[in-house]
C-alpha cells in the first residue's frame, strides 16, 4: 500500500511534468514557427558565412532580463537551471511562515506571473504525517495561502492564484523519517 | 423491576467507581472481514485523475424487527424457590444488594467472572453465538471470560450452581436455539448468578436466521447491562475510512466488533471525517473526490446523498448538532479556516468564529449549549469551547503545546482528544468535573477518538507495524483492545449511536 501510495505520488508528478512538457512543446513550437521563416530567411541570406553562430537574437542583446520574451524560445519556465524549475517551498513542523532559504523561489515565480498575466497557478499545500487530518487540513490551506500572500505581495492578482490543501492526504514520501516529514511540509506551485 | 435492574442502578448511582481492574488486558485482535462484494458494484479501472469515477454503492440497512427487542423469560421452575428468596432479601434491604454492589466498587474492582456455554441448539447454528458473546464481554474490560468447557448446555438445563460457583464462574448464560415449524430460529437465553443460585435474566429472541450474530449482540448487551447497570454497547455500529492504495478509499460501516462490514462510498480520492447523525441513519463526511473538501449528508437506508457545504475554499468538519436539525463545520470561504453552523437544508449559514489564526474541529456538547473546538489562536493548537451560538471562546486545554481533536462524551462529563508530548500523539481524558487529565492509551501514532453511546469505551485511529488500525481503550484507560483488518489502512472512526 505505502508502496503504491509512493508511485502515485511519482505517477502524479510525472502526469504534471508531462502537462508541462505537452504546454513546453506547443510553446517552442509556436516559437519555431514563427522563427522559423526568419531563421530561414537569416540562414539562407548568411549562407556566406559559416564561421558565426547565427541563431540567438536577431535583436540587440543587452536587455538582460526574462521578459525579452518575444525573441526567446525557451519559456524560463521548462528552464531546468532555472530557478523556476523548483516549484515547492517547505515548512517546519506546525509552522506555516516559508522557510526563508525558499522565499527566492516564490519570488522568482511572482516575477514570473507579473511578466506572464496569462498564466494562472494553483497553490497545494501540504502537511506530514503527524496530527490529525482536520488540522493538518487547516495547517495545508494555510501554507498554501501564505504562498499566495507573497505571490500577491510581487504584484500578482489573487485571482490567478487558487489554493487547495490536501492536508496530509498525499504525502509525497511515504517514510516516518524526519526526512520524509520535512519533504512533506510543503506547498507546490502548479501552473495551469 | 426485576432485582438486577435495581441492584444496577443502585451499583451505578454511587458515580465515580472504577469500572475496570487494575490488570490490563493484553492487546486483543479480531478480523474485520472482507466487504460483501455482493452488495457493491465492483471496482472499475483506475483513469487519469479526471477521468476516474467515484463509484458509489449504497447500503441498506435494516430496520431491527421487533423480535430482536425479545421476549422476557420467566425463571426456569427449579430456580423459582432461589428467586423468591431473593426477593425477600431485597425486600428486606439485603446484603446481597450490597455484596454486587461491592464487586463493582470497591477500589481496585474485579472484572466479573462469567461463563457463557455453547448455545444448545437442535441444528447447526451459521454463527457461533456464545463465542460472539464471550469476545463482546471480554473486550468491554469488564468482563473475565471462564471457561465452560467445550459442551452445550440448553437453555432448560438444571444447573448446578455450587460446580460453576467453585469453577469461579460467579455468573452464567445458557441458550438454546430451537428451530420453529416456520423456518425460524427461537433463541431463548437465561443468565444466572451462581453465588445466589438464582435467575437475573432471561428473554426470547425470534430470528429468521440471518441476524443470529446481531441477537448474540443484544444478548451481550443484556449481559453488560444485568450486571455493570450500564447500557451495552454491542449492537452498535461503527463507521470508519479505509485506504486500500494511493486512489482507492471506502467509507465503510460494521458492527462495533467490526463484523459484517459494508461499503457506504468507494472513491478513487481521501475521505476523512466521518459522523453519525444522531439518529444513525446518515453519515456526514468529507470527500476529495472533486479535488477539493466538500462536505456531503449520506442517507444509509437509501444511498442517496447530497453536498451541505460545497462553497468556494475547503469545506470540512462536520459536527450534527444533538437535535439533528443542523451542523457545525469549518470553511473558509470568507479567508482562514472558520467554524460556521448550517442548517440541514442548506440555509442560515452562520459564521461563529472571527479569529485569524486556525478554528477547526467543531463538536457539540450533548447538551448543545457548547461548541468544543481547535484553535491555535495562542500559537499551538489547544481546545477552545464557545457558546453553540457563538461568543466569547475560553480555553479548555493547558498542558502542553499541541491538544486537538475534541470530543465530549455522550454523558457530558468526559472530554477526550489527542495530546502531543514530545512527538507522540496520544489520547487523553479530561474529566471535565475535576479537571484531571489522564492518557489512556499505550500507542503513540494516536488520531480521531470517539465515543461509544454508553461513554465508557473510546475507539481511535492509530498506527502499529506502519499500518493504519482501529484500538479501543476504556474511558478511565484500564481496558485496551485491537482491530485489526485483513489490509488496508484503516482510519478515521465514529462510533454510531446507540441502535433502536
Amino acid at each position: 500500500m505505502m508502496l503504491l501510495s509512493f508511485n502515485k505520488g511519482v505517477s502524479n508528478v510525472n502526469t504534471l511534468r508531462v502537462a508541462f512538457l505537452a504546454v513546453a512543446v506547443a510553446f517552442v513550437a509556436a516559437g519555431c514557427s514563427t522563427t522559423k521563416l526568419d531563421d530561414s530567411a537569416a540562414a539562407s541570406s548568411t549562407k556566406a558565412a559559416p564561421a558565426p553562430a547565427p541563431a540567438p537574437t536577431p535583436a540587440p542583446a543587452p536587455v538582460k532580463q526574462v521578459d525579452s520574451t518575444p525573441a526567446t524560445p525557451i519559456d524560463p519556465l521548462n528552464d531546468p537551471k532555472s530557478i523556476l524549475a523548483r516549484r515547492s517551498v517547505y515548512f517546519e513542523f506546525d509552522r506555516s511562515s516559508i522557510n526563508e532559504t525558499d522565499i527566492a523561489v516564490v519570488e522568482a515565480h511572482g516575477r514570473y506571473l507579473v511578466d506572464h498575466s496569462a498564466r494562472t497557478v494553483r497553490i497545494e499545500g501540504n502537511c506530514d504525517e503527524r496530527g490529525g487530518r482536520e488540522y493538518n487540513l487547516a495547517l495545508g490551506q494555510r501554507r498554501a495561502d501564505a504562498v499566495r500572500e507573497r505571490l500577491k505581495v510581487l504584484g500578482v492578482s489573487v485571482s490567478r492564484v487558487e489554493t487547495v490543501s490536501l492536508g496530509k492526504e498525499k504525502p509525497r514520501n511515504t517514510g516516518h523519517t524526519d526526512a520524509a516529514w520535512a519533504e512533506n511540509r510543503r506547498a507546490d506551485i502548479v501552473y495551469k | 423491576m426485576n432485582r438486577t435492574e435495581r441492584i444496577s442502578r443502585l451499583a451505578y448511582n454511587r458515580g465515580n467507581m472504577p469500572l475496570f481492574p487494575a490488570d490490563r488486558d493484553p492487546p486483543r485482535s479480531f478480523r474485520i472481514s472482507a466487504s460483501r462484494s455482493s452488495s457493491t458494484p465492483p471496482q472499475r479501472p483506475q483513469g487519469s485523475l479526471r477521468a476516474r469515477q467515484l463509484i458509489i454503492a449504497s447500503v441498506v440497512l435494516a430496520r431491527a424487527p421487533f423480535s430482536w427487542l425479545g421476549r422476557r423469560l420467566a425463571p426456569a421452575p427449579a430456580q423459582l424457590a432461589a428467586a423468591a428468596l431473593t426477593m425477600l432479601g431485597l425486600l428486606a434491604g439485603s446484603p446481597v444488594r450490597a455484596q454486587m454492589t461491592v464487586e463493582i466498587t470497591g477500589v481496585g474492582s474485579q472484572q466479573f467472572p462469567i461463563a457463557v456455554a455453547n448455545f444448545f441448539s437442535d441444528s447447526a447454528l451459521p454463527e457461533d453465538m456464545a463465542a460472539v458473546i464471550r469476545a463482546d464481554l471480554a473486550r468491554s474490560g469488564m468482563f473475565r471470560i471462564v471457561e465452560a468447557g467445550p459442551n452445550p448446555i440448553a437453555e432448560s438445563a438444571g444447573v448446578n450452581f455450587p460446580d460453576w460457583k467453585s469453577r469461579g464462574a460467579d455468573t452464567l448464560a445458557i441458550a438454546s436455539a430451537v428451530r420453529l415449524a416456520d423456518n425460524r430460529t427461537e433463541i431463548r437465553y437465561r443468565l444466572y448468578d451462581s453465588v445466589k443460585g438464582n435467575q437475573l435474566d432471561g428473554l426470547a429472541y425470534l430470528s429468521s436466521g440471518a441476524d443470529l450474530r446481531r441477537i448474540a449482540h443484544r444478548i451481550a448487551d443484556r449481559i453488560y447491562e444485568s450486571l455493570t447497570g450500564i447500557k451495552g454497547v454491542f449492537s452498535t455500529r461503527i463507521a470508519y475510512v479505509v485506504q486500500y492504495s494511493a486512489s482507492r478509499y471506502e467509507l465503510q460501516i460494521a458492527d462495533a466488533d467490526g463484523a459484517n462490514p459494508l461499503t457506504a462510498l468507494k472513491s478513487p480520492e481521501f475521505i476523512i471525517s466521518p459522523t453519525w447523525s444522531p439518529d444513525g441513519n446518515s453519515l456526514a463526511y468529507v470527500s476529495f473526490e472533486k479535488h477539493k473538501t466538500v462536505v456531503y449528508l449520506h442517507n444509509l437506508a437509501t444511498g442517496q446523498r447530497r453536498a451541505i457545504a460545497s462553497f468556494p475554499g475547503s469545506n470540512s468538519g462536520p459536527a450534527f448538532s444533538p437535535d439533528g436539525r443542523s451542523m457545525a463545520l469549518v470553511l473558509t470561504r470568507d479567508g482562514n479556516s472558520e467554524i460556521y453552523t448550517v442548517g440541514l437544508d442548506g440555509g442560515n449559514l452562520r459564521r461563529l468564529t472571527f479569529d485569524p489564526s486556525i478554528d477547526t474541529e467543531p463538536v457539540f456538547s450533548p447538551d448543545g449549549a457548547w461548541i468544543y473546538f481547535t484553535s491555535d489562536r495562542s500559537g499551538g493548537p489547544q481546545i477552545y469551547r464557545m457558546p453553540a451560538a457563538g461568543g466569547d471562546a475560553q480555553r479548555v486545554t493547558f498542558q502542553g503545546d499541541y491538544n486537538i481533536s475534541p470530543r465530549i462524551s455522550p454523558d457530558g462529563k468526559s472530554l477526550a482528544f489527542i495530546a502531543r508530548r514530545s512527538d507522540q500523539f496520544q489520547v487523553a481524558v479530561i474529566d471535565l468535573a475535576s479537571e484531571q487529565q489522564l492518557t489512556i492509551t499505550d500507542t503513540v501514532r494516536d488520531e480521531a477518538p470517539t465515543f461509544a453511546p454508553n461513554s465508557r469505551l473510546i475507539l481511535y485511529a492509530t498506527e502499529v507495524g506502519g499500518r493504519g488500525i482501529l484500538a479501543l481503550a476504556s474511558t478511565d484507560g484500564r481496558a485496551r483492545a485491537r482491530l485489526s483488518g485483513p489490509n488496508g489502512d484503516v482510519r478515521e472512526p465514529t462510533w454510531g449511536p446507540f441502535s433502536k
